[in-house]
């Protein structure tokens, strides 16, 4: 240790003990940074119980930490997280316990427009999520306002567009809540706003508006910062009220138009949106008055013109037949092709029945009634013998009986009895022939002098004209001959002559005519 | 619809009626008692709208807050 104890430069500078030298580094840092600004990116964020914030502030090459005390942390507008480029403003503390030292942070905030965009893509993102901007949650809006609330800076061009589009359109009662448009009051103020517009109670002292504009003119991201405050978001998505969003210009976009019920690209804008035109809708109303007269009129010339049409339509008494009328004739036209339906259907039945009526059916009935015939007619040959015997035994008896001696002694009888019997006919025909004889020969005998030639005998005779008897003068003179009978024989006299009857003196006119009853034909004498 | 009496409508409740009554009208097939109940309506109707629209009268006022940023009541806003 000699060797090396060789006096040096400043040894004889006073010693520090540690909480010394400590001390007077945190009066040091303490004192040369007392307020910093200090751009950083957010490292590791931790939120323990007690509500203090710590975190890392880093960049490429170092880092330092941070602390935001609980009282610090409630009152911030912008919650870091980490990954965040922020402007931290604090001061500087060291902690010699541990030989550290941490900034502690009075005020932090988001560095520069490009982590601006950051984080409100951020919180677009997290308020979508909620479904804050579903399109199902846009409330239509009021078509004639009574009240307009709007929520902008009393003073300046934006209120003053606003009320001079809506006293163009249609003059309507306003209600201004005033607010500050930018800077750190400003979305606290707007939301305050928002809220207190929807406390209003309808009809009272301060009426409650039916649509609210929450406007702000062009400018910065920075200073729009305001309307991109989740509190404004909020409060815009929690009113009742139908809000019309106008802040910045048309290519501005702020969080609140994204949850508002619509989005007006200028204050002027929004004051077109809120009500309609006056005059318009006057002129409107006067159409439809027109057109209401126009309508009625109509309708009752309508009426009119159906009553005398259906007067003229209805219809002839005589017409109201015509259908059933038709009815019938259709019906009547069907009959005929019903009844050939009919029977065919009745011959596909027959077809049907007669199809099952097979030979094999009738051959069986005939085998049924061959069988039967055969067993019948095995009956029959010994039935018949049977028979035969019967009677044959039956002739037997009979013939038994039969001798030829009885015939033969019959027959002896029998023609004795003929004998006897031909005599007696033969002596009866006898006699009754010599009786019929005589008679005969009696009755001639009489005939024969009753007839005229027995008259003849007696000087009586027949005269006769061409073979036919003549009974008086103009008979003899028609006669061309004439022949005269007498008892032995006939005689012709003369010619006939064409004198009178007187030159016939020999005619015997008497006799003649005595002899007329007595006349007799020719024929008679054929009989005997 | 029909348990609000006009008198009561608000404009746009008396102007889709109106409209409504317009149309059936305009359909022609209501019966004559009904269109003559309806033409009236409609003339109710219109006049309702009107007076809404012609009563509107331009006033304009802004809040006062009070220290708690509760309104407290409002001023006139003039030359704006």
């Amino acid at each position: 240790m000699d060797l090396i104890d060789t006096p040096q430069t400043g040894e004889n500078s006073p010693e520090y003990t540690v909480a010394e030298l400590s001390g007077a580094i945190k009066r040091v840092m303490e004192g040369e940074f007392s307020h910093v600004r200090l751009r950083a990116e957010v490292g590791r964020v931790s939120r323990p119980g007690s509500g203090h914030l710590y975190l890392d502030l880093k960049d490429d090459r170092a880092v330092i930490s941070g602390v935001i005390w609980k009282g610090v942390a409630a009152r911030l507008t912008t919650r870091p997280e980490e990954g965040m480029e922020v402007v931290a403003t604090g001061r500087i503390t060291t902690f010699p316990g541990q030989s550290k030292y941490q900034i502690v942070i009075e005020d932090i905030k988001p560095a520069g427009v490009g982590a601006l965009m950051a984080l409100l893509e951020k919180r677009k993102a997290m308020l979508a999520a909620e479904g804050l901007f579903d399109p199902g949650r846009k409330r239509p809006l009021p078509f004639l306002p009574e009240v307009i609330g709007v929520v902008t800076s009393p003073s300046g061009a934006v209120i003053r567009d606003i009320l001079h589009r809506l006293r163009d359109r249609c003059p309507r009662k306003v209600l201004i809540w005033p607010v500050v448009v930018q800077g750190d009051k400003c979305a606290a103020q707007v939301a305050a706003a928002i809220e207190g517009f929807n406390r209003l109670t309808p009809g009272g002292a301060l009426p409650r508006p039916d649509v609210l504009i929450v406007a702000r003119g062009g400018g910065s991201v920075e200073d729009l910062w305001g309307f991109n405050e989740e509190i404004v978001a909020r409060a815009a998505a929690a009113s009742d009220i139908p809000l019309i969003s106008a802040v910045g210009h048309e290519t501005d976009t702020t969080l609140i138009d994204f949850v508002s019920d619509k989005r007006a690209p200028t204050p002027t804008a929004a004051a077109e949106l809120a009500v309609p035109v006056r005059h318009e809708l006057l002129a409107q109303l006067d159409s439809y008055e027109s057109r209401l007269s126009h309508a009625l009129s109509q309708g009752l010339a309508r009426k009119d013109q159906r009553l005398r049409d259906m007067g003229r339509a209805l219809p002839r008494a005589e017409s109201l037949l015509d259908l059933p009328r038709q009815r019938l004739d259709f019906a009547a036209s069907r009959l005929g092709p019903a009844l050939i339906k009919s029977v065919q259907a009745r011959r596909v039945r027959l077809a049907n029945v007669s199809g099952s009526l097979r030979p094999a059916t009738l051959r069986r009935h005939i085998d049924d009634s061959k069988r039967q015939l055969g067993q019948s007619a095995q009956r029959l040959g010994p039935a018949l013998l049977r028979a035969v015997a019967q009677k044959r035994g039956a002739l037997d008896l009979r013939a038994a009986a039969l001798r030829p001696q009885n015939m033969l002694r019959d027959v002896a009888d029998k023609s004795g009895r003929l004998d006897v019997v031909v005599d007696r006919l033969r002596q009866i025909a006898r006699h009754q022939l010599e009786t019929r004889r005589s008679r005969l020969e009696a009755i001639d005998r009489l005939r024969e002098t009753l007839g005229y030639k027995a008259t003849l005998r007696r000087g009586y005779a027949v005269v006769r004209g061409d073979g036919a008897v003549i009974t008086g003068v103009a008979g003899a003179c028609a006669a061309k001959t004439l022949e005269v009978e007498f008892a032995d024989g006939r005689v012709q006299v003369g010619t006939p002559l064409p004198g009178a009857p007187g030159t016939e003196p020999g005619e015997k006119p008497q006799p003649t005519a005595a002899k007329k009853p007595r006349r007799a034909p020719p024929g008679q004498g054929s009989l005997f | 619809m029909d348990e609000i009496a006009v008198e009561e409508m608000s404009f746009e409740q008396a102007m889709a009626e109106l409209e409504r009554v317009l149309g059936l009208l305009e359909r022609g097939d209501a019966p004559l008692e009904d269109s003559i109940g309806l033409y009236e309506r409609g003339a109710a109707l219109k006049k309702r709208c009107e007076t809404k629209l012609r009563e509107a009268e331009e006033k304009v006022a802004a809040i006062t807050l009070d220290g708690a940023g509760a309104p407290a009541g409002t001023t006139a806003v003039d030359g704006l």
